[in-house]
């Protein structure tokens, strides 16, 4: 029964961290049909701007304080992403798309030195907020309380994104932007600015995504590559472009992963890939995806 | 008109005596470059034209089928780890033997991640491409006791024409004349035979159909072209180059590491054939010399290489989309029309 719960509360925490990235990934390709491979980065942009914020805040501020300064991480990946799509991707939305995600490979490589230009080689910690939450005791099992903090932080994202998506006036316009871009451009409205815009909320996402786990395995080199593939794992499952298939890709990919981890380490991403490639075959374009 | 008698007319055509001078050219510096260059820069050329393999094998999907692979360290890995297990399971040095289980194995592989793939076009096609090929690097990495992990497999200097060379030059056991002489030597000869076979693909009909279908889909369909089956043979044929230029990495390096099977391993494949120009067909085989030369330079100059190589690869796609050769060519053609004027 212990076993069983802390399996369900591990899946659920690899779910959220999941969703948070895929979430990014796939809102920026229903809107822009782009496929940001420098996304993985901007997740470890989040954690290593999180890390280093909190870093130096620990000892001066109040452990409750440094909650908020966690999305100090989310707000740089955001602000990353508001300058590097006007710049970067904006001149290649007429070319064939090889060119786009060409010129996002290239940004992975100039990120993924750029933090280790700023940060050095060596991991950055902080675990002074996963320390202040200590342990909670559920159904019998004990868990750490930042593990639950995250499961909620995740869960309370997906709500968010599904309002912001559904329920607003600007997600309207950026369902009708995703729809057909001509159109919407048509009725009037700035697809400029709602690719700006929905590519910052991407990469707000992924820094979250980033700094909200970094208190528990840190900042270091390579997780951005490492959390791009299993982000992609988890849009081919669920439908490339769907939040919903986001969601539940998320859930499918985090508990093999915490199931794999504890049974079978050593084929576990391999049986990730073999999921993701039956779920292509019997339906092309994922669970929950249109075309 | 038969359609040989048409093949073998379009053939001359494209054989122009400028053309066949230049190969030449290329082939006699290319043959003598032993002789004038220290063995270090000799090295550095072989690597060249190993890449150089690997691009254009890499470049029959993107430049003529219109597919964008980000997985083909699976089959430079597979070849790569094919060598290393033959020497280390059966004891074999052959390097012929090698090249045999190589290219099966990444024929192998290919059969299998060319099913899925071939299904799709476009990003959904790249990015299955990717998430296939990490299977190999995580059993790679994971199954150490097999693979040897991060350690990885070490290859020792094979043997060459079941010995000929050795019995014919006599022995020399120092291994940096081995790679580079003999070895040289070898790569180059499989290096312009994988290059006229690859001249002859894309020129034959079944590469004009792969264009066609690069150009238009639909039609190319309407035509006639079995659209799914040409891309997955184009797909097992470009695997197979690309093994077959990771069979030939593997003694020049010594030893091989899930690194070969790593995604960014794919791209650096990927960059090669952009630097060069994937619209044309020597552009990937400059290109894979370039970008050899391009990383020596910029992991000596700086531990930043990546972000040198990034933010070439950035200014290349915003400003150079056509590469070198494609660039070199528009400056040839716009000299030339200006001098007309």
């Amino acid at each position: 029964m212990d076993t069983l719960v802390i399996h369900v509360l591990n899946s659920l925490f690899y779910a959220s961290i999941l969703f948070l990235i895929a979430s990014g990934l796939t809102l920026v390709y229903g809107v822009m049909r782009i496929v940001n491979m420098a996304h993985g980065n901007l997740y470890a942009v989040g954690a290593y701007v999180a890390a280093w914020i909190v870093g130096l805040a620990a000892g001066s501020f109040p452990p409750a304080a440094l909650f908020l300064l966690l999305l100090l991480g989310a707000g740089a990946a955001a602000l990353a992403g508001a300058i590097l799509e006007p710049t970067m991707l904006r001149p290649l939305y007429r070319r064939p798309e090889e060119y786009q995600l060409l010129v996002t490979f290239g940004l992975l490589l100039i990120l993924e030195d750029l933090l280790r230009l700023v940060w050095g080689p060596y991991p950055l910690t902080a675990s002074a907020v996963s320390d202040t939450l200590g342990s909670i005791t559920i159904l019998g099992a004990t868990y750490p309380g930042y593990n639950i903090f995250v499961i909620l932080i995740g869960a309370g994202a997906a709500a968010a994104l599904w309002a912001f998506v559904y329920k607003t006036r600007f997600g309207v316009m950026l369902r009708a932007t995703s729809q057909d871009m001509r159109m919407a451009a048509a009725l009037g409205v700035n697809v400029k600015r709602v690719y700006v815009q929905a590519f910052t909320i991407g990469c707000f996402m992924a820094g979250l995504g980033g700094a909200v786990v970094m208190p528990i395995s840190g900042a270091v080199l390579g997780m951005g590559v490492e959390a791009l593939i299993l982000a992609f794992v988890v849009v081919v499952i669920g439908g490339l472009g769907s939040l919903e298939g986001a969601l539940v890709g998320a859930v499918i990919v985090g508990a093999v992963r915490t199931v794999g981890i504890t049974y079978f380490a050593e084929v576990e991403l391999a049986l990730l890939y073999l999921i993701a490639a039956v779920v292509l075959f019997l339906r092309p374009a994922g669970l929950f995806g249109r075309a | 008109m038969s359609a040989p008698g048409s093949v073998a007319a379009a053939t001359q055509a494209l054989l122009t005596p400028g053309r066949l001078a230049a190969v030449a050219l290329s082939l006699l510096v290319l043959g003598v470059l032993p002789l004038i260059l220290p063995p270090f820069d000799t090295l550095q050329v072989s690597y060249g034209l190993i890449l150089g393999i690997a691009a254009l094998g890499f470049n029959l999907l993107l430049g003529y089928t219109g597919l964008l692979s980000f997985g083909h360290s699976a089959f430079f890995g597979t070849g790569a780890y094919a060598a290393a297990f033959l020497v280390k399971y059966w004891g074999v040095r052959s390097m012929e033997a090698f090249i045999v289980a190589g290219v099966l194995a990444s024929l192998l592989v290919a059969a299998l991640i060319g099913a899925v793939c071939v299904r799709y076009t476009r990003i959904f096609f790249g990015i299955l491409a990717l998430a296939l090929s990490q299977v190999l690097w995580s059993l790679a990495l994971k199954l150490f006791w097999v693979t040897g992990g991060t350690d990885g497999l070490r290859v020792p200097t094979p043997t060459l024409l079941g010995g000929a060379f050795t019995q014919a030059f006599g022995v020399q056991t120092d291994k940096t004349a081995f790679l580079a002489y003999r070895y040289y030597y070898y790569v180059l000869a499989v290096f312009v035979l994988a290059t006229t076979v690859m001249w002859v693909i894309v020129h034959s009909p079944f590469g004009k159909a792969l264009q066609a279908i690069r150009d238009n889909e639909v039609r190319a369909e309407f035509v006639g072209v079995q659209v799914r089956r040409y891309r997955y043979v184009a797909f097992l044929v470009s695997g197979a180059f690309t093994g077959l230029a990771g069979v030939l990495w593997v003694p020049l390096n010594g030893l091989t590491t899930p690194e070969v099977l790593y995604w960014p391993f794919s791209g650096r494949i990927v960059f090669m054939a952009v630097l060069g120009g994937f619209r044309t067909f020597w552009g990937p085989i400059v290109g894979a010399f370039v970008y050899n030369y391009l990383e020596v330079w910029a992991v000596s100059a700086t531990v930043y290489w990546q972000l040198v190589l990034g933010v070439i690869l950035v200014a290349l796609v915003l400003t150079m989309p056509t590469g070198l050769v494609g660039t070199a060519g528009q400056l040839l053609a716009w000299l030339r029309r200006s001098r007309r004027a």
